[in-house]
């Protein structure tokens, strides 16, 4: 349940982190944006799955109890390091790479990253080929092995076409946060910085530029816009 | 030879052609049931899952189009290589190539999640992705086979004979070029991400390939009474030796290359030596039975007539190159992805631990769907039209291997 202590702060986070403004309808998306996240580690603690919840319910994520088929769009990852027994729990999604392996394999360009960075499936013509989640070094795609009930407008989920976060594109749109940000500001620590990383006056650009921090599998060179800090 | 050999055709309705097109009619509907079924209730029926993308109806389609692909390859050797005694059989081989291909293309086709989009796929390019160029390689070896079929049945299409083997055999290196680089541009697979992984394919195809044409060529022969000499097995027994041979020597490479990569071990240690029914096939199906096993009986003693041993070879040959797809396949797919690398990791969405799979029967029936349906084709293709020479040589029931 939301108190009142909480909106409070969700309304700060909104003030501090939230974009400058709502897309102008009609006006298309533009590379003078590259929408990110900045995660802290150290806020976020390994039992909280708030992002992931709120994930849910944003995108009707609807389970079967299998979960083996059922989608995630947003996970916790525990990471430990063998070593000294640190660990971390690490929020992990689409990373919207710059260099998505996902777009240059799908055969359709279901798969595709708009002008600002976010990568995104067509649904209307994605063949369901799973290329896409075979390339993915992330693993962040779902296949929708079955029927969906419960979709969200903003949404619509499709049996046999693979789909993934959005980073809340549609709340994005709006000059929202997306969902799992605004629910980890409100809820939790917030360990979820949003913002422009093109923007350098925005809290995320300033932040990477003055803090080290790093994204995962930055070896493979996909240049994600979710960057991480702790880890 | 080729200009003195006499092809005819089978001769539909016997008895032996119903009983075969109607078996192999009912693994056709059989499978089309399965396909009904998954698209209908989900593949979540199936054995797949969000870790194990693609399963065993991607183990015989690939295996059906690598196969697709080395079918040709006796064909090639007679045209493009000018080996005469090759020549009378190349109208067989590049039947079977259309056919494998089209069996494994319904395969793929028909496990998609949404096999009725088969149009967006034929009318949107990415023209980034290997998969997009496999599509037009794909449709383009039917049509270059096509015609260069013609040409060797046609006599007045006979000057273009030689460019249309030349355009064939090309184009089917390039073929088997981007079937093995869908996996060798997988750089997040720590299993496959390696050039090699192209002329292993190559090898792979030229040994599948050639099995199933000895198979079908002797099969065929067989029942339909046609005199098959044990020169023509003897010679083909031999250059499936050599292929399978080149096919140890690339798997043998890629897992050299794999080992010298840093940061490779586990999930070859997971291929090699721990990773139970995978290492299994690996070990005792893929090197085994369709590796050793083969060159000791294409190059080793002589206890059969070569035509039953080039037979027992053949089938050692495809079920170990269904073992080696599978360890491809969903071996490379069940060992994790490493997100965090050195380090230890766990979640809901099985990061971190080996995936299990097992397949169900719906994908099984799928798979064998797709060999049924390659058979009918090449029934149908040899019941249509002169591709069977009447004969082959002369037969000896003993062993007669040498000359
Ligand atoms: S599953 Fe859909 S989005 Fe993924 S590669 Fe295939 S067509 Fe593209």
């Amino acid at each position: 349940m939301i108190n009142r202590r909480h909106l409070l702060l969700a309304s700060g986070a909104i003030l501090i982190a939230a974009p400058a403004a709502a897309r102008e309808a009609g006006k298309p998306a533009t590379a003078a944006q590259r929408w990110g996240l900045l995660i802290d580690t150290g806020k976020c603690g390994a039992e909280c799955t708030i992002c992931v919840e709120a994930c849910k319910a944003e995108m009707g994520l609807a389970g079967h109890d299998r979960p083996r088929t059922d989608a995630q769009y947003i996970r916790k990852v525990n990471v430990k390091d063998p070593a000294t027994g640190a660990g971390h729990s690490v929020p992990v999604m689409c990373q919207h790479c710059a260099k998505p392996a996902c777009v240059d394999v799908c055969p359709t360009g279901a798969s595709m990253k708009r002008a600002d960075g976010i990568v995104l499936v067509d649904r209307h013509i994605c063949i369901g080929c799973r290329y896409c989640m075979m390339a993915c070094p992330y693993k962040a795609r779902s296949f929708a092995h079955e029927e969906q009930t419960g979709q969200q407008p903003h949404l619509p989920r499709g049996k046999g076409t693979v789909e993934g976060c959005t980073l809340c594109v549609h709340r994005i749109d709006e000059g929202r946060l997306p969902a799992c940000a605004e629910a980890c500001a409100a809820k939790a620590k917030g360990a979820m910085l949003f913002g422009d990383l093109n923007d350098p006056k925005s809290e995320i650009a300033q932040r990477v530029a003055r803090e080290a921090t790093t994204r995962i599998r930055a070896d493979l060179g996909l240049e994600p816009a979710m960057r991480y800090q702790g880890i | 030879m080729s200009s003195t050999t006499t092809y005819t055709q089978v001769r539909p309705y016997t008895r032996g052609w119903l009983a075969l097109m109607a078996a192999l009619g009912a693994v056709i509907a059989v499978a089309l049931g399965a396909v009904f079924h998954m698209e209908h209730q989900g593949h979540w029926v199936t054995g797949m899952t969000n870790q194990v993308v693609w399963g065993l109806p991607h183990v015989f389609a690939v295996f059906l189009i690598v196969a697709a692909s080395g079918a040709l390859n006796v064909a090639s050797i007679g045209s493009v290589f000018g080996r005469q005694e090759y020549q009378p059989l190349g109208r067989l081989s590049s039947l079977l190539a259309v056919a494998l291909l089209a069996g494994g293309l319904a395969v793929l086709v028909l496990d998609l999640g949404r096999p009725d989009r088969l149009f967006v796929a034929m009318t949107h390019f990415n023209f980034k992705s290997i998969f997009a160029w496999n599509v037009i390689l794909y449709s383009g070896f039917m049509a270059v086979v096509a015609v260069y079929l013609w040409t060797m049945m046609d006599w007045t299409r006979k000057r273009f004979y030689k460019p249309a083997a030349l355009a064939a055999f090309g184009w089917r290196l390039i073929l088997t070029t981007g079937t093995g680089c869908i996996f060798g541009f997988l750089a997040a697979r720590e299993a496959y991400g390696a050039a090699v992984m192209a002329p292993l394919f190559i090898a792979m195809s030229f040994a599948y390939g050639l099995a199933v044409f000895i198979l079908v060529l002797s099969v065929s022969f067989k029942m339909t009474r046609r005199p098959l000499g044990d020169e023509v097995s003897t010679r083909l027994l031999r250059l499936l030796g050599l292929f399978v041979a080149a096919n140890l020597y690339f798997t043998a490479l890629l897992h050299v290359t794999q080992l010298y990569f840093a940061g490779r071990s586990g999930v070859e240690s997971f291929i090699l030596l721990q990773g139970g029914l995978h290492t299994t096939l690996f070990w005792v199906g893929q090197v085994g039975l369709g590796g050793i096993l083969p060159l000791v009986i294409a190059y080793g003693g002589c206890g059969h007539a070569p035509r039953k041993r080039a037979m027992m070879a053949s089938i050692l040959v495809v079920l170990g190159g269904l073992a080696q797809v599978w360890v491809i396949i969903i071996g490379g797919q069940a060992w994790p992805l490493d997100l965090f690398p050195g380090m230890e990791a766990s979640s809901t969405f099985a990061d971190g631990h080996v995936h299990d799979y097992a397949p169900s029967a719906w994908e099984t029936m799928l798979g064998l769907g797709g060999v049924a349906i390659a058979l009918v084709i090449t029934t149908l293709g040899v019941t249509a039209l002169r591709l069977l020479p009447a004969g082959l040589g002369e037969t000896t029931s003993s062993c007669a291997g040498h000359k």
